[in-house]
């Protein structure tokens, strides 16, 4: 028998369920994060125009650059205000 | 009496054998054990000799030297002589006369429980390691090699198996505490323990000789400006690339001459894997997992290199970065490559200047501008161009650097047919290829040739993304 020692972190990563689905917006707020890659906004923009006409309320937020992690205190602020998220993943 | 007397000896030892009527003398008059090391027959003076070759009970007593006497009270050790010592002996055994005619003194020898190799073979077999890590045991039907492949340890080439005692060995490379945490490795951010990059080390292939740099190169990819998760996550062809300098690179015998950014030296090739093996194992970093290369490059296997310094007319890496020639160092930088730069035309440094800024023009695309940092890798013949000319490091990079302002007419979208490019309304502007200070210049390379080399970095190069880092190797 050969005894090997363990090279890995000996973690599982947490895995999280994500919230049930809203059935649907009206009455909710919808965070649009802009994660700071070029044209994003673009796409973004145009998003909150249609949920803001729907009457939904939007609040918006960027991260400091798409190279990173958002900071700890953008996602606690945001899953503290905000009931759904949009999040632009790329350019 | 109640108290008792203990020998240990081994037959491979002059000043053991010497005493060896002593011991026959202490066995009769006041009852000494002996343990023997290597041979039970021996003191075959002495009637009953405990055997010890497994030297469970000489690492018990923490022996060093051999012959050690002991004399214990109750269960208790009171005293210990080490080697021969008349009046000594005499003095712990409460005998006198002990071996008439014998030299007053005689020097030990190493105990055999004391020989590096041996007492990692105690430590592991009586559970004294220090090792805080899980530890895997691998069925006899079961190949320890494709096991750590099923495990997926494995960056798809074999590993060396971290044995207890490897691992050990490779914790010998440095006088770090093996429990002290580097950081947090992304992307899982785990602490990443002294002991955990050892154990990586030893997967990679590396000597133990090579733990200093391996730890500084871990310590500076985990510097919050190198933005480790941010380079293993893009969708870009970035990986860590380590560049070595200083007085380390002989000592551990890396190479910086003919075929420096290839394969066939052991240092160049671990060092490298092993700061991948981290991101994987303690990380969590997998490829189609958090790392989202499109295609990544053969660079994430192991990119690590050293400068050729003695040969260089320049100053190192490690010195422009703020360090001394004495000081050992190494640079990490969010690269891939290598795009080779051809000029065997050149022989002075504007014509060559040219050469060099027009491969880097091309890097990533042509039509963008900027594009990330680079490394410009000057061969020897190169070097030799700048050298005859008196050139300067700086007034090379400077040159590049101006050659590298691209009016923004040539980078519109459209032009040269190529759609990528910037929009119409910039073509006013002038762009640089690289933020100001994001060329950095090294030397290696082998004597014959005059095919230097750029690697590439990351588009998100800088402050926003990453920047590269130098570390000290502390030894």
């Amino acid at each position: 028998m050969t005894r090997l020692v363990d090279p890995t972190g000996e973690l599982s990563p947490v895995r999280r369920e994500r919230l049930p689905r809203p059935p649907a917006l009206a009455g909710l707020t919808v965070g649009i994060l802009d994660i700071s890659k070029p044209r994003g906004d673009v796409f973004l923009d145009r998003l909150d125009q249609r949920l803001s006409a729907s009457g939904i309320g939007v609040k918006r937020y960027v991260k400091p650059t798409f190279a990173r992690p958002a900071p700890t205190g953008l996602r606690q602020q945001i899953a503290t205000e905000v009931d759904a998220l949009v999040e632009g993943l790329a350019d | 009496m109640s108290d008792r007397l203990i020998a240990v000896v081994k037959r491979d030892c002059p000043t053991c054998e010497l005493v060896e009527p002593v011991l026959a003398q202490l066995a009769e008059q006041a009852g000494l054990t002996v343990y023997s090391q290597d041979d039970p027959g021996f003191p075959a003076a002495v009637p009953q000799v405990i055997d010890d070759r497994d030297l469970a009970a000489s690492h018990r007593m923490g022996i060093e030297i051999v012959p050690t006497l002991i004399r214990i009270s109750g269960d208790e050790e009171v005293a210990r002589q080490i080697g021969w010592h008349r009046g000594d002996w005499e003095a712990l055994s409460g005998v006198d006369g002990l071996g008439a005619g014998l030299p007053e003194w005689g020097a030990g020898c190493g105990a055999i429980n004391a020989e590096p190799a041996v007492l990692e073979k105690l430590k592991i077999k009586f559970g004294q390691t220090g090792i805080q890590s899980r530890l895997v045991d691998i069925g006899e039907a079961e190949d320890e090699a494709e096991a750590m492949f099923d495990r997926g340890w494995s960056d798809g080439l074999p590993l060396v198996p971290p044995t207890e005692q490897r691992v050990l060995r490779m914790l010998a490379g440095t006088t770090e505490d093996p429990r002290t945490v580097l950081g947090l490795c992304p992307p899982n951010l785990v602490a990443l323990t002294v002991e955990k990059v050892a154990v990586n080390a030893v997967m990679a292939g590396c000597k133990p000789e090579y733990m200093p740099v391996v730890l500084a190169s871990m310590r500076a990819a985990l510097e919050d400006d190198f933005a480790l998760h941010g380079v293993l996550a893009t969708t870009m062809f970035v990986g860590p690339v380590l560049v070595v300098n200083g007085p380390v690179r002989h000592r551990i015998g890396m190479n910086a001459k003919g075929n420096a950014l290839g394969q066939g030296n052991r240092a160049n090739a671990t060092i490298g894997r092993a700061i991948q093996l981290i991101v994987r194992n303690v990380g969590g970093g997998l490829p189609q997992g958090v790392d989202r290369a499109c295609l990544g490059n053969p660079g994430k296997y192991t990119f690590c290199f050293a400068e050729d310094e003695e040969g260089s007319c320049w100053e190192s890496l490690a010195v422009e970065r703020g360090f001394t020639a004495g000081q050992s160092t190494v640079t990490v930088f969010a690269g891939y490559g290598v795009q080779g730069v051809v000029d065997q035309k050149a022989r002075d440094p504007q014509s060559l200047c040219h050469s060099f800024a027009a491969s880097l023009r091309a890097f990533h695309n042509v039509k963008i501008a900027p594009a990330g940092d680079a490394i410009v890798v000057v061969c020897p013949e190169h070097d030799r161009t700048f050298k005859e000319a008196g050139w300067s490091k700086q007034q090379f990079l400077q040159r590049l650097y101006a050659l590298c302002e691209i009016p923004g007419e040539e980078l519109v979208t459209g032009v040269g047919g190529i759609a990528e490019g910037i929009a119409q309304k910039l073509a006013d502007r002038s762009f640089n290829k690289f933020r100001p200070g994001g060329l950095l210049a090294v030397r290696a390379g082998g004597g014959a040739g005059m095919f230097s080399a750029i690697i590439g970095g990351w588009l998100a190069s800088g402050p926003k993304g990453s920047i590269p880092i130098t570390k000290e190797v502390k030894s």
